[in-house]
């Protein structure tokens, strides 16, 4: 699969990242090195190995169902840029 | 042309759980803002979601309450996408093997009976919410509801009308209420549908572009959103455009949809298995278990009601709209074992018009089964006709003598003439004080005989029993 440069724009449009014409070349170079290697482990054969879904095989653990968390906003919040009425303030991003 | 509509539909079932679906902290509404996260919401780095076995438990549930196939292992899928109350940058949801899949919905439109088949049910957390104004071009993030636990419950495109749909939602919304695993407040946001609209000429079995319209929090504006989406979609093909593939936003205060995002403009989600989490396993015995613990489902009741006491499909279909209504039914019922019929008006009529009335639910009504009962049974020995009986409820309900029935008759003077001979008392009276009606009825007409017992029901004060009167009046007609 080839990338073209159109594709890195996009991506960087849908993650709300500015990147300019000389970024977007060397994201492209960079990421078709990745493609590249990709392609190179899709060669092998794996026709009858059964898919796993994760790299381990081990099953989900489950945590009952019980709240063990308090209220620590002002800690988390001390370290947030801006905050205002317990509230994150970011630049307005409207959907 | 004649045209075809046709819907499916998505609903987010907030789950009745205490924590959110990967960490401990409360999903209770109505909180300060942010003050119910922890590392694991805020998608701090190096944390690590923890899955919530009632979340996992409450979806089984649903699955067994519609007879679907419950996947294991199940698999969690990052679902990418950039928001500012989205803070890992992907929502963990499910996307191949999700944990419930297939089974079905019966529901009832008038007297028909319809299924509708179900796609998927997938669990998945929700995101947090973003604020607009106020902030002088700033949006305010509250991540207290990122990670409330959801069940996304998906329907083939089997819906023919804004009314099954409703029908429907209703249906979902009631069954997810009976099994416990989801609070059904729709004002909250704890139960929000989706619906998929597109419409064909009818005869055709292609399906047409469909447009979703987002976020409909009650049935009404399910209904009407549907009705205006379908109008728009025929509109714009009658004049001979096409529809455009969106995602589109219901204006309730205009009554219309508008264009939310086209799908040129859609997001790749660009989902994959998600590493932080390990397949879910559900053992047998586990599905089991919740098997046995599932109260009987409304379909089943409803079933038994109709075949068992010879209700009506409609009747069983109001008495298990929800599980409070078809508790307080049997409840009652049990203490008048062959009044199916009479308890089932009782509690569809005079209970629900006077909930209804006072916006109550049914677990806050002031009359006990128990206290309902005692006045039923006496209209049943004829003690006091079914008119006295309103009265009565009235009383029992302004919660006077402590809504003991008898007391409230007998205070009242409510309790009806039986006595054969206080009526035939009654009626020779009346009969020898109108000779022109008795002479009108023997000559043939019929008319004359009901102002007969309109003159003794008056003589009696609107006591005598009714039944009574007219068998005395037609013994002594004929005689």
């Amino acid at each position: 699969m080839t990338l073209s440069v159109n594709d890195v724009k996009r991506i960087a449009d849908l993650a709300y990242i500015e990147i300019n014409e000389h970024e977007a070349q060397a994201t492209l170079g960079q990421l078709t090195d990745i493609f590249d290697l990709i392609e190179t482990m899709q060669a092998v054969d794996t026709s009858t190995v059964e898919p796993m879904s994760h790299a381990q095989d081990v099953v989900q653990r489950l945590r009952e169902d019980k709240v063990t968390e308090s209220d620590q906003r002002d800690l988390y919040q001390s370290v947030a840029p801006q905050v205002e009425a317990g509230l994150y303030l970011v630049p307005k991003v409207i959907e | 042309m004649q045209w075809e509509i046709v819907i499916g539909i998505e609903t987010h079932a907030q789950l009745t759980t205490q924590s959110k679906i990967f960490s401990g902290s409360s999903i209770a509404y109505g909180a300060m803002p942010n003050t119910q996260t922890n590392a694991v919401d805020l998608a701090l780095p190096g944390v690590l979601p923890v899955l919530n076995q009632g979340a996992v438990e409450r979806a089984v549930k649903l699955g067994l309450a519609v007879g679907a196939k419950i996947n294991s292992p199940s698999i969690f899928a990052r679902k990418n996408y950039f928001y500012p109350d989205l803070p890992k940058g992907y929502q963990i949801s499910q996307y191949e093997l999700p944990i419930v899949e297939g089974g079905s919905i019966k529901i009832q439109i008038g007297e028909t009976e319809k299924t509708v088949h179900l796609t998927r049910a997938h669990l998945e957390e929700d995101a947090g919410k973003s604020l607009h104004e106020d902030f002088q071009g700033m949006s305010g993030i509250d991540l207290n509801r990122a990670g409330t636990p959801l069940l996304e419950i998906v329907t083939e495109p089997d819906m023919r009308s804004s009314a099954e749909a409703v029908a429907y939602a209703k249906t979902l919304h009631s069954l997810v209420c009976w099994i416990g695993i989801c609070d059904g407040n729709m004002q909250e946001g704890s139960f929000r549908c989706d619906a998929n609209v597109s419409v064909r000429p009818k005869g055709s079995e292609t399906l047409g572009t469909r447009c979703e319209i987002k976020n409909l929090n009650s049935f009404r504006f399910l209904e009407k959103a549907i009705d205006f989406e379908a109008r728009r979609q025929i509109e714009v093909l009658e004049d001979g455009g096409s529809i455009r593939q969106e995602t589109r936003l219901y204006d309730a205060n205009k009554d219309e949809t508008r264009t939310m995002r086209s799908k040129e403009d859609a997001n790749d989600y660009r989902y994959f298995p998600d590493p932080d989490l390990l397949p879910l396993e559900i053992a047998d015995s586990w599905i089991d278990q919740l098997k046995d613990s599932l109260p009987e489902l409304p379909e089943a009741r409803r079933a038994r009601y109709i075949t068992d006491l010879g209700l009506s499909a409609y009747d069983a279909a109001v008495l298990t709209s929800a599980r409070e209504i078809a508790d307080y039914f049997e409840n009652l019922l049990e203490l008048l074992p062959d009044q199916a019929k009479l308890c089932a008006n009782w509690v569809m009529g005079e209970i629900s018009g006077r909930l209804n009335k006072e916006a109550i639910e049914i677990t806050a009504c002031p009359i006990t089964p128990a206290q309902l009962a005692a006045l039923l049974s006496r209209i049943n020995d004829g003690t006091i006709s079914g008119k006295a009986a309103k009265t009565v409820f009235e009383s029992m309900w302004q919660g006077e003598l402590e809504r003991n029935a008898d007391a409230i008759i007998d205070a009242k003077g409510l309790k009806q003439i039986s006595d054969d001979g206080a009526i035939e008392q009654l009626v020779d009276e009346v009969l020898a004080a109108n000779a022109q009606q008795v002479a009108d009825y023997r000559s043939g007409k019929e008319k004359a005989f009901n102002s007969l017992v309109g003159q003794v029901m008056k003589a009696a004060k609107g006591k005598a029993n009714p039944a009574q009167v007219n068998a005395m009046l037609k013994k002594k007609l004929s005689a």
